[in-house]
This record gives C-alpha cells, sequence and structure tokens, in this order.
C-alpha cells in the first residue's frame, strides 16, 4: 500500500483534486460515451419498429 | 494538354476581372485586419515590429481562407465543373491551374501589398523584403491546402465556413516557419534555410494537393 | 479470370458490414470482460498500491490515465486514417463506416489527453496550459478531429460525407508528421528547456506494469466502443437491406412479448 490511511488516499498528499478529477472526468466521458452508444442502438431500433408498424398497417390498409 | 491548362486560368482570370469587387475584399481584408492589432494590442513601434511577421502572416492566411470559397463555387453552381472533369487534360493539372488563376488574385495580391503592411507595423526595409519572400514562398502552398478545403465543401450549401476549420492544422507548418524566418530578419539572422524548407513545402503542394482536390472534386460531381 | 473474379466475390463478402456484425457479436462479451477487469486493476494498482514518485509526488498518478488517452488519440486516428484510404481504394463499405465510429472516440480521448494532461501541469509546473511540443501536437490533433466530425456532419447524405471525411483524414495523416516536426521545432525555438510530462522508461517496475495494463485496459475499451459504435453506423446505413429487416423484426417481437410479460 502506498498510503497508511483512507485519509491519506483522498488527500494524495496536497495533490488530491488534481488526481480525482482527472479520473473522474475519465471515467464520466467513458460512461458517457458507453451510454451514448447505447442509446443510438435503442433510438434505431424504436424508429424502426414505429416505421415497420406504419408499413404493416398499410399494407392492410 | 497546356493549352487547356492555359484556356483554364485566362478564363478565371478574365472572370475575376470582370468581377473586380470581389478580388479586392480579401486584399481590403488584409489590410483592415492588420490595421486591428496595433488598435488593440500596442501601437509602440518596438512592439509592433516583433510581432509583425505573425501578425501579417494570420491575416494573410485569414484572407486566403476568406476567399477560398469562390475557387470552385461558381464553376460548381453553374456546371462548368462537370465540363472541366470529363475535359481530356488531366484533373490535377486543371487543378493547379485553378488554384494558380486564384492565387494571382489573392496570394500574389497580398505579396505585393505586404510593404505596405511592413510600414504599417514598423518594419525595417531589408525584414519587409524578407516578409515579402515568405509571402511569396508561403501564400500558393496556403491557396493549395486551403483548395482541399474548398472542393471538400463544394456541394455543401454552406460549405464556405468549413473551409478553415478543415484546413487551419495544416497550415501550422508554414505558419512557424515563415513567422520564423521574419523574426530570424528582425533578429539580422539569414533566412535561407527557412525559405528552403518553404520551398520544400511548396513543392510538395504542388505535386500531392491536386491529386486529393481532384479527389474531392469528383466526389461532389459524382456524390 | 472469372476465378479472380470468385475470389474477390467472396472477399467482398467478409469484409461486408453484414459480416462484420455478425462476427463482431462474439467479440463484445470479451472485450468487455477483459476492458473492465484490466482499467479496474490498473486504477486500483495505480491509485493505491504504486509507490508516490521521488519528484512529483502522488499528482504523477494521473500518467495512468494521460498516457493511455493519449496514445488511444493517435492510434485511433491512424485507424481513421487506413480506413479512409481502404475504403477510397478499395471501396470497401465497412471500412468507412469504421471511421465514422472510431472519429468521435478518438476525438474524446484526444480532448481527455489534454484536459488530463493541463491537470497535471499545474501541481508539476504551476500552470494549467503550457506550450510544450507534445501539448500542442496534442491540441491540433484535437482539431483535425474536428475538421473530420464537421465534415461527417455537414453532409446531408452519409455516404457522401464518409468519402469526404476519408479524403480529409488522408491528407491530415500524410500532414501530421510534417506538424509534428514543425511544432517540434517552434517549441525548442520558444521554450528552450525540453519538459517532459511523461516519466523516460526508467520507471521502476511498480510503476510501469500499471500503466501496461491500463493501457491494455483502455485499448480493450476502444476495440468495444469502435465495434458497438460501428454495428450502429451499419444498421442505420443498411435499414433498408434485408437482414437488418429481419433483425428489426426480431427485435419487434422481442419488445412486444416484453411488454406482453
Amino acid at each position: 500500500m502506498a498510503f497508511n490511511s483512507w485519509a491519506e488516499f483522498w488527500a494524495m498528499g496536497t495533490h488530491g483534486i488534481y488526481v480525482w478529477s482527472c479520473y473522474g472526468l475519465t471515467f464520466t466521458v467513458i460512461a458517457l460515451l458507453v451510454l451514448h452508444t447505447r442509446q443510438q442502438r435503442q433510438r434505431f431500433f424504436r424508429a424502426q419498429i414505429q416505421q415497420l408498424k406504419r408499413e404493416q398497417q398499410q399494407h392492410e390498409s | 494538354m497546356w493549352s487547356s491548362v492555359l484556356a483554364v486560368i485566362s478564363r478565371d482570370l478574365k472572370l475575376a476581372f470582370r468581377q473586380s469587387g470581389e478580388w479586392l475584399n480579401p486584399l481590403s481584408f488584409f489590410v483592415m485586419v492588420i490595421s486591428l492589432f496595433p488598435l488593440a494590442i500596442s501601437a509602440t513601434p518596438a512592439k509592433l515590429s516583433a510581432m509583425a511577421g505573425g501578425v501579417v502572416w494570420i491575416a494573410a492566411l485569414l484572407s486566403v481562407l476568406l476567399s477560398m470559397d469562390s475557387l470552385f463555387r461558381q464553376d460548381y453552381d453553374d456546371g462548368s465543373l462537370e465540363q472541366l472533369l470529363v475535359s481530356p487534360a488531366p484533373l490535377p493539372l486543371v487543378v493547379l491551374a485553378k488554384v494558380f488563376a486564384h492565387w494571382c488574385q489573392t496570394g500574389a495580391c497580398l505579396t505585393l501589398l505586404s510593404p505596405i503592411a511592413a510600414l504599417l507595423l514598423h518594419l525595417p526595409a531589408d525584414v519587409a523584403w524578407a516578409l515579402a519572400l515568405t509571402l511569396l514562398l508561403g501564400t500558393p502552398t496556403l491557396s493549395l491546402v486551403s483548395a482541399i478545403g474548398a472542393a471538400l465543401t463544394v456541394s455543401l450549401k454552406r460549405g464556405g465556413v468549413l473551409i478553415p476549420l478543415l484546413t487551419l492544422p495544416l497550415h501550422i507548418p508554414v505558419l512557424i516557419f515563415a513567422t520564423a524566418a521574419v523574426q530570424a530578419a528582425l533578429n539580422g539572422l539569414p533566412i535561407e534555410g527557412y525559405l528552403a524548407l518553404l520551398a520544400a513545402f511548396l513543392v510538395l503542394a504542388v505535386t500531392l494537393t491536386p491529386l486529393a482536390v481532384a479527389a474531392a472534386l469528383r466526389l461532389a460531381v459524382g456524390g | 479470370m472469372s476465378f479472380i473474379k470468385r475470389w474477390w466475390q467472396l472477399f467482398e463478402q467478409t469484409v461486408s458490414p453484414k459480416y462484420f456484425y455478425r462476427i463482431s457479436e462474439r467479440f463484445i462479451p470479451w472485450l468487455t470482460l477483459l476492458a473492465t477487469l484490466l482499467i479496474s486493476i490498473a486504477t486500483v494498482w495505480g491509485l493505491a498500491f504504486a509507490p508516490a514518485d521521488y519528484l512529483q509526488g502522488n499528482s504523477y498518478r494521473i500518467i495512468f490515465i494521460h498516457v493511455p488517452a493519449a496514445s488511444l488519440a493517435m492510434s485511433a486516428y491512424f485507424l481513421l486514417a487506413i480506413c479512409g484510404v481502404i475504403s477510397l481504394v478499395w471501396k470497401v463499405k465497412t471500412a468507412e463506416m469504421v471511421a465514422r465510429a472510431v472519429a468521435p472516440i478518438g476525438a474524446l480521448f484526444c480532448f481527455l489527453a489534454l484536459v488530463t494532461g493541463g491537470i497535471w501541469g499545474k501541481p508539476t509546473w504551476g500552470t494549467y496550459w503550457v506550450w510544450d511540443a507534445r501539448l500542442t501536437s496534442m491540441l491540433v490533433l484535437l482539431f483535425l478531429y474536428m475538421g473530420v466530425i464537421a465534415l461527417y456532419n455537414a453532409y446531408e447524405s452519409s455516404a457522401t460525407g464518409a468519402k469526404a471525411a476519408a479524403i480529409l483524414a488522408v491528407v491530415g495523416i500524410v500532414n501530421l508528421p510534417i506538424i509534428k516536426y514543425s511544432v517540434v521545432w517552434w517549441n525548442t525555438l520558444h521554450q528552450g528547456a525540453t519538459f517532459t510530462l511523461t516519466q523516460k522508461p526508467k520507471m521502476p517496475t511498480e510503476m510501469w506494469l500499471p500503466l501496461l495494463l491500463m493501457l491494455l485496459g483502455f485499448y480493450c475499451l476502444f476495440g468495444l466502443l469502435t465495434i458497438l459504435r460501428t454495428r450502429n453506423v451499419i444498421l442505420e446505413r443498411e435499414r433498408r437491406s434485408q437482414w437488418v429487416r429481419e433483425l428489426v423484426k426480431a427485435e419487434a417481437a422481442k419488445r412486444g412479448a416484453n411488454r406482453g410479460l
């Protein structure tokens, strides 16, 4: 272990804010990217299913 | 083949001559932007001459970028671009001809205007001469590289505003070495090395950019 | 002659978007597992177990994020350009789609590299930004990314836009060494001292092992994100084709069944 206590760990020897902002930003960006990618896919299927329903209704009428 | 090249050049120059108002716009822009720096930053001769190289070159770069949209747009709109594409002359050569004609209206005139810029920014005569040389060697490269951006955006309705965004990173080498040359001249150092490098960039641009421009034009017309 | 034609047709089939979509599905769970594992282990190791740096103290731990992000930003651009070449020269559609998917990922990692580099600079040199060669080159890379992405978004027809962006990416990659050289030269002219953001390879094992793990983890993550986003692009571009319509029908049935429950 490089630190002797949790308090020391969070503080990172006065550099805490820098280290944690970097890690926080990076993981937030990665999470947002993953979520956005998933949302892209969902949006596509939602739109295509609606389109499909519309075509089926037209076909029936 | 050479006759078609000359034909393209003379046609473009004739058209530009008839629309003389448009030709003057980038040149006025050039002088105006240069005039903004003393107003916005400092008018002391020492400070002005220290930053003169960068100021003039940024103004030149912006003026060239501003004028680039007109390189292909008119031909695209009235259909003559398609004609150029199917003409027997190789497309990269036609592109070189068009860019040369365009440079005559922009870069060449900027180079001729540079003594005025030197006057406004308190540059000594020998440095003004160095500045003019860098512009002479550098502005054709600017035109050639920006032509890639012009060709990529010609089929877009408001593509002109994209050209700077697309090509500015590519202009950085010329900018760095041209301004370094002016700085060296200001310090009394020799500038041959910088000029040689700028010439090398120019040769590279002349050989490679027409290929990219041709590919982009075929894409724009072919869709 | 027809023998060559047959082989070319087979080749075209293997690199078709449909094939990519099918084959890539198998990689997703593995890449997800690998990426999560590697990044978690590397993060914990780098934050809690690696020893503090003799000169920089604990702020050097940002290296475990900054270096992988910067490496990815550059590799992503290379991939973008190579896919651009493949799509322009051999007209392989899948390459076009991979490039389209990679661009925003690379741009985001470039942005992360810049920001983490800047934040690291504050405790190290007292300033958030400094015009050193490495950071300036990364900034120019971000501009190149922004140009490519802007071109994608400017075109209504995504097919034409992808081809235009491919041309720009290839022009960018050819210019990149020249730009890099110019920036490095400019930097030595203006800065004199040579700053390096990353430690030289004389890093002790306890430091470069977590870095290596994080690097591998980031690359797995990059592979995962690329595959996921390329699949999305494929779906969108091929939405009129038969196999995508089948997929949509299957998905509709699945959702209908879920809703029925």
